[in-house]
């Protein structure tokens, strides 16, 4: 059938409250006004107020009151409107939701989902547009999703929710009106390996979320200078699918990672420093990082788009790495 | 400064009036107990002793169902021994040792129990408020008439967490039992100075939260308060705050050289010492033989004596199980 991403989040949300009764969603605007992104458009009306709760302004509280649900037995889904605003919650999501399993010497885990916003492409400023998804990936306790493709919005959700401890769910905003082709029998996916999105065999392409649709299209850009390329969907941040990642590089000796995070202290420094530690001896080149500038991400279009990273520019550090070949 | 009275004649309530000078007994015992281990460096990390302040958690839990919840501070020893965890397993969580309530995970900050559904042992001032919130949403969406009851100091009334939690409490008239141990200071920063306004049931009351304040040096007014709040909620009246006024005799915690308050201010309060207090009210009121008091001390010292024995006789965790309960042991189907 053909589907949006945003379509098929809702489908999952939707499925997962015919599921279990369990499940609730919960979050700023997620109700009476249909979701900011309007992702659970329509599911008030189906659902009701009290399992598609609206929130007042409060994400430490609401956050806090989902651990809280949670260890009472329900399965709540908290969606924060963007990763910016998650910042008030962080005292919960890290000193609560991360560390409660471990405090309690495996008495009490914490099975939340959390739903937010992540990245940047819609002149939305410097307080809507960041990606901190590898931030989250620093905290043990979490498991941090980072779903890219159709399949993914439409399947993480549920395996989430069986899952017994917290995991955050980022929705790359640019991704929501991605349309495509879903199978009408699409369902729960696994949330614990990477995904070859493309196979090749000069170079590894790595990536998560936003980015994916742009590393395709490089990849499609080098394949017809003759350069074949491999598309790695991380998928997941944390934990990361270390035989994955290093499989891939296994058999194409290169690797470039593409991050909408910042480059300094990112998700793509851990993967450059995991390749390098455990692959050095594979690679023909050094690991190539092509991330946003390291600046607040700009209102003025021109100036978002020369801080992120575009097929272009992933492209280029592509050749790059194949020209060091030896 | 109004003394506590024995009240009551009969001896079912003498009984039960006696019994809450055991357990505040018990509490001070302990925390007496953790001043001469951490002394002794059996006992590291931060300790923050409940001194003083034993009343609060004692005529609170007192109206508690084993059903109910407890989310407590990092002051929370005397909540974990009254609300059931033995006095063995929180002395040997402080030991660090695999026996204790956490597995030496958590110290003395972090006290948890399932068993008693105590959740913490919160290290964060006012951190487990929203969980607390939480616990009783579920609660609420499942039909049971459970409560979940929140201790905190009046430190937490100054953070945000306060004060998004009793609004989401009282906007989803939620079955929680707010409990502010007002000791007048946030480890040394007094109420005056960090909150414009002082009357913290007020603040409640804002909120549309039926509040009042009730004399935490008492055990009986305590306990009449929260069992007033506590069958209120029950029964499905709403979030209810009670603040309990009360004073820490010690120091915030080990560390502390309370630089900040006077000591006529400390003996002051130490003449209204909850147990004491009770001990003569009852001894007034013919209710407490010197025998009986005694029989009291005997069996807290014997309690005490036994959870050394039992911390004393702990184990390490194996090193190698570092990295367990960070996730859960079932992984995602």
């Amino acid at each position: 059938m053909k589907t949006t991403y945003r379509e098929a989040m809702r489908a999952a949300i939707r499925d997962a409250l015919q599921r279990d009764e369990r499940v609730f969603l919960m979050g700023e605007d997620v109700g009476a006004y249909g979701g900011c992104f309007a992702v659970s458009l329509g599911l008030f009306e189906e659902f009701g107020p009290e399992r598609i709760r609206d929130t007042p302004l409060s994400e430490s509280g609401f956050v806090g009151a989902g651990i809280g649900a949670a260890l009472g037995g329900m399965r709540p889904i908290v969606e924060i409107m963007t990763v910016n605003f998650s910042l008030l919650a962080l005292d919960q999501l890290v000193n609560n939701a991360a560390t409660l399993l471990h405090m309690s010497g495996g008495q009490f885990n914490v099975p939340l989902v959390i739903r937010m916003t992540t990245g940047a492409g819609r002149q939305l400023g410097a307080q809507h547009s960041h990606s901190l998804e590898g931030w989250y990936a620093h905290i043990p306790g979490l498991r941090i999703l980072t779903p890219a493709t159709l399949e993914d919005a439409r399947g993480m959700l549920w395996t989430a929710l069986e899952d017994p401890d917290p995991v955050l769910i980022f929705e790359h905003g640019t991704l929501y009106n991605v349309a495509g082709d879903l199978a009408d029998d699409a369902g729960p996916v696994d949330i614990s390996t990477a995904a070859v999105r493309r196979p090749g065999k000069d170079i590894s392409l790595i990536t998560y979320g936003g980015t994916l649709p742009a590393v395709l299209d490089a990849a499609t850009q080098l394949a017809a200078e003759g350069i074949d390329a491999e598309v790695l969907d991380l998928r997941v941040l944390r934990p990361l699918d270390d035989a994955a990642v290093l499989g891939s590089v296994a058999r194409t000796h290169r690797a470039v990672v593409v991050d909408e995070g910042w480059r300094s202290g990112s998700i793509s420094a851990e993967l450059s420093a995991r390749i390098t530690e455990n692959a050095f001896f594979d690679l023909d080149a050094p690991v190539g990082r092509v991330c946003s500038a390291e600046v607040p991400l700009p209102y003025a279009k021109h100036l978002e788009l020369a801080a992120l990273p575009t097929a272009e520019r992933i492209v280029a550090a592509a050749r790059e790495a194949v020209g060091a070949r030896g | 400064m109004s003394g506590t009275s024995a009240r009551g004649s009969g001896s079912a309530d003498s009984d039960h009036t006696r019994h809450l000078l055991h357990q505040m007994l018990r509490v001070r015992r302990l925390e007496e107990q953790c001043v001469e281990l951490y002394s002794a460096a059996k006992i590291r990390g931060f300790l923050h002793v409940y001194i003083g302040e034993e009343a609060v958690a004692a005529g609170v839990m007192s109206t508690l169902a084993p059903e109910d919840a407890v989310v407590a501070t990092y002051r929370e020893h005397g909540h974990a021994l009254l609300r059931g965890v033995s006095a063995g397993a929180i002395l040997a969580e402080m030991y660090g040792y695999v026996e204790g309530c956490c597995r030496g995970r958590g110290g003395s900050m972090h006290l948890f129990d399932a068993a008693t559904r105590f959740y913490g042992g919160n290290a964060i001032v006012a951190g487990g408020l929203p969980l607390a919130v939480g616990l009783a949403l579920a609660d609420k969406m499942s039909g049971r008439s459970r409560v979940t009851a929140c201790f905190f100091g009046e430190g937490a009334v100054a953070e945000g967490a306060f004060h998004e939690s009793l609004n989401l409490a009282a906007l989803w008239q939620l079955p929680v039992l707010f409990c502010c141990e007002n000791n007048l200071y946030a480890m040394g920063t007094a109420l005056a100075r960090s909150e414009s306004q002082t009357d913290i049931a007020l603040k409640a009351a804002a909120y549309e939260i039926s509040s009042w304040s009730a004399d935490g040096m008492d055990v009986l007014a305590v306990e009449e308060a929260a069992r007033r709040a506590v069958d209120a909620v029950r029964a499905g009246g709403g979030p209810h705050f009670l603040e309990l006024r009360t004073y820490r005799f010690r120091a915030h915690s080990m560390f502390d050289p309370e630089r900040y308050r006077e000591k006529t201010e400390v003996s002051r309060w130490m003449e209204r010492d909850p147990i004491n207090t009770l001990r003569n009210a009852l001894e007034t009121a013919g209710q407490l033989t010197e025998k009986d008091w005694k029989k009291i001390q005997q069996d807290v010292d014997a309690e005490v004596k036994a959870a050394v024995e039992f911390a004393e006789a702990g184990t390490l965790e194996p090193v190698e199980e570092l990295t367990r309960f960070v996730y859960s042991e079932r992984s995602p189907q």
